[in-house]
């Protein structure tokens, strides 16, 4: 089984490492539209929203994404629906995604301090105005690095997809070694393909920290 | 009639009853100092006044508007009640001057052009013209507390409450703040200030009211009130802090 050189590997893992990349950019922008939303309806909603919401985020935060993939493939099958990994795998790392980053988004507006509140209260303005001018500018810089340091999950967790049959640069990896049966030099390169995707992004984040607390900003 | 006039206030913090039946009626013009052991109630009064706290009983008026309970949205009461805080409170992500202007563009709808005019003003009147593009973090506490107050200010209230403005400040920085609001007294605004400065009360208030356990325990022109106390409480507290 000789006919593979290690530059079709590269070629073929490339080819599929596109999609890991895409999958990962719908599920982190899917994720953060909804996260948004979420975040939003969580703080300034009446209970039953903010217990929902509260709801939701557990029983993400709770099951493994592996999970999550069975149930939004095999599931949606089950009730009817005939969804294909792509749609499957969008929705659950959507929703995975949208479930820590509303959690994370949560933590930074309340980790505004409370005295930001009252003086914006003292000076008049309503909730808001108050959020608006005060609380989410300072939330959204105390938001950008755990944010970015999350997208890093999210590029790892679209490797799971690859249960469910999605052709991603894993899935790829496991049949070029079913095919070539190199298995250390295929899974050290699919390694590398994840490795140099999230390094920057790791690297990214903890300059936006050092930024951030640099800048002597609360 | 008094510019305030506060009628058998209480308020509790679940068991704990922290106001006792706080009758207080202020003059416009007047400067009061509002001294105390810490838990006498006296920041829970000034924070009942603009209604940072909900009292459980009792009234407050300001002119002859009933300002407590929901007679009063937070955009009128802005504009009848300014407030600084111990701790500055300025918005760290904003100017100096942004700092100034937010609440005349938002909760007043000033026009720019003249929010900036009167942001201008303040800023000159706490002697901060220099620094109107600073962010907060650059400047030292006592600059930032001046900026605070002239962010009160620009919202043109006609009280101006102070909560231990000066009780966060390195000591070289005190006299600066408290210049300030000693020109403020100059000029006829109405200041309520809960303070340790026990000097600064004495020389600067029009008159002083001791807090304690709740209620007022004794109150006067500060001469009086810090020679000759009536009471063995304040004879203790004037003696712990002076």
């Amino acid at each position: 089984m000789t006919d593979f050189t290690l530059w079709d590997i590269v070629r073929n893992l490339l080819l599929a490492g596109r999609w890991t990349v895409v999958l990962s950019l719908i599920a982190f922008t899917g994720g953060a539209v909804v996260g948004l939303v979420l975040t939003l309806a969580r703080m300034g909603g009446l209970w039953p929203v903010r217990w929902l919401i509260r709801l939701y985020v557990d029983l993400f935060q709770g099951t493994p994404l592996l999970m999550q993939l069975f149930l939004a493939y095999f599931g949606a099958a089950v009730l009817g629906f005939d969804v294909s990994a792509w749609t499957a795998a969008s929705v659950a790392l959507t929703l995975f995604t949208s479930a820590f980053l509303c959690d994370i988004w949560r933590g930074c507006v309340e980790a505004v301090p409370s005295g930001q509140w009252q003086a914006a209260r003292v000076l008049g303005l309503n909730y808001l105005q108050s959020m608006r001018h005060v609380i989410l500018p300072q939330a959204l810089r105390l938001a950008v690095p755990p944010t970015v340091g999350f997208s890093v999950q999210v590029i790892k967790g679209t490797a799971l997809a690859s249960v469910i049959g999605f052709v991603e640069l894993t899935k790829a990896g496991t049949m070029l070694n079913n095919a070539a049966f190199a298995p250390f030099t295929i899974f050290a390169l699919v390694a590398l393909g994840y490795f140099i995707l999230c390094y920057p992004l790791s690297r990214y984040a903890r300059h936006l920290e050092k930024k951030l607390y640099g800048a002597g900003i609360r | 009639m008094a510019l305030v006039s506060v009628k058998d206030l209480h308020k509790s913090f679940g068991e704990l009853e922290v106001l006792k039946g706080i009758d207080l009626e202020i003059e416009a013009g007047e400067v009061v100092s509002i001294i105390g052991r810490s838990g006498s109630g006296k920041s829970t009064l000034l924070r009942c006044l603009n209604q940072l706290e909900q009292h459980d009983w009792g009234t407050i008026h300001l002119a002859d508007q009933r300002l407590d309970g929901t007679a009063m949205s937070p955009g009128e009461l802005s504009q009848n009640v300014g407030m600084v805080f111990q701790s500055f409170n300025l918005f760290p992500h904003k100017t100096v001057i942004e700092n100034v202007m937010l609440a005349p563009l938002v909760v007043k709808q000033t026009p720019r052009e003249e929010a900036r005019r009167i942001a201008e003003a303040v800023l000159a009147k706490v002697g901060m013209s220099e620094k109107v593009d600073a962010y907060p973090a650059q400047l030292s506490g006592g600059q930032q507390q001046r900026v605070a107050i002239a962010r009160a200010l620009a919202m043109n209230p006609k009280v101006l409450l102070c909560d231990e403005v000066t009780s966060a400040l390195d000591p070289e920085l005190v006299g600066e703040v408290l210049r300030v609001l000693e020109d403020l007294a100059r000029e006829g605004m109405t200041l309520i200030l809960v303070t340790h400065e026990m000097k600064f009360a004495r020389d600067v208030s029009d008159r002083v009211v001791f807090m304690h356990q709740g209620r007022i325990h004794e109150s006067g022109d500060p001469q009086t009130l810090f020679t000759r106390p009536r009471t063995p409480e304040l004879n203790q507290f004037i003696a712990s802090v002076l």
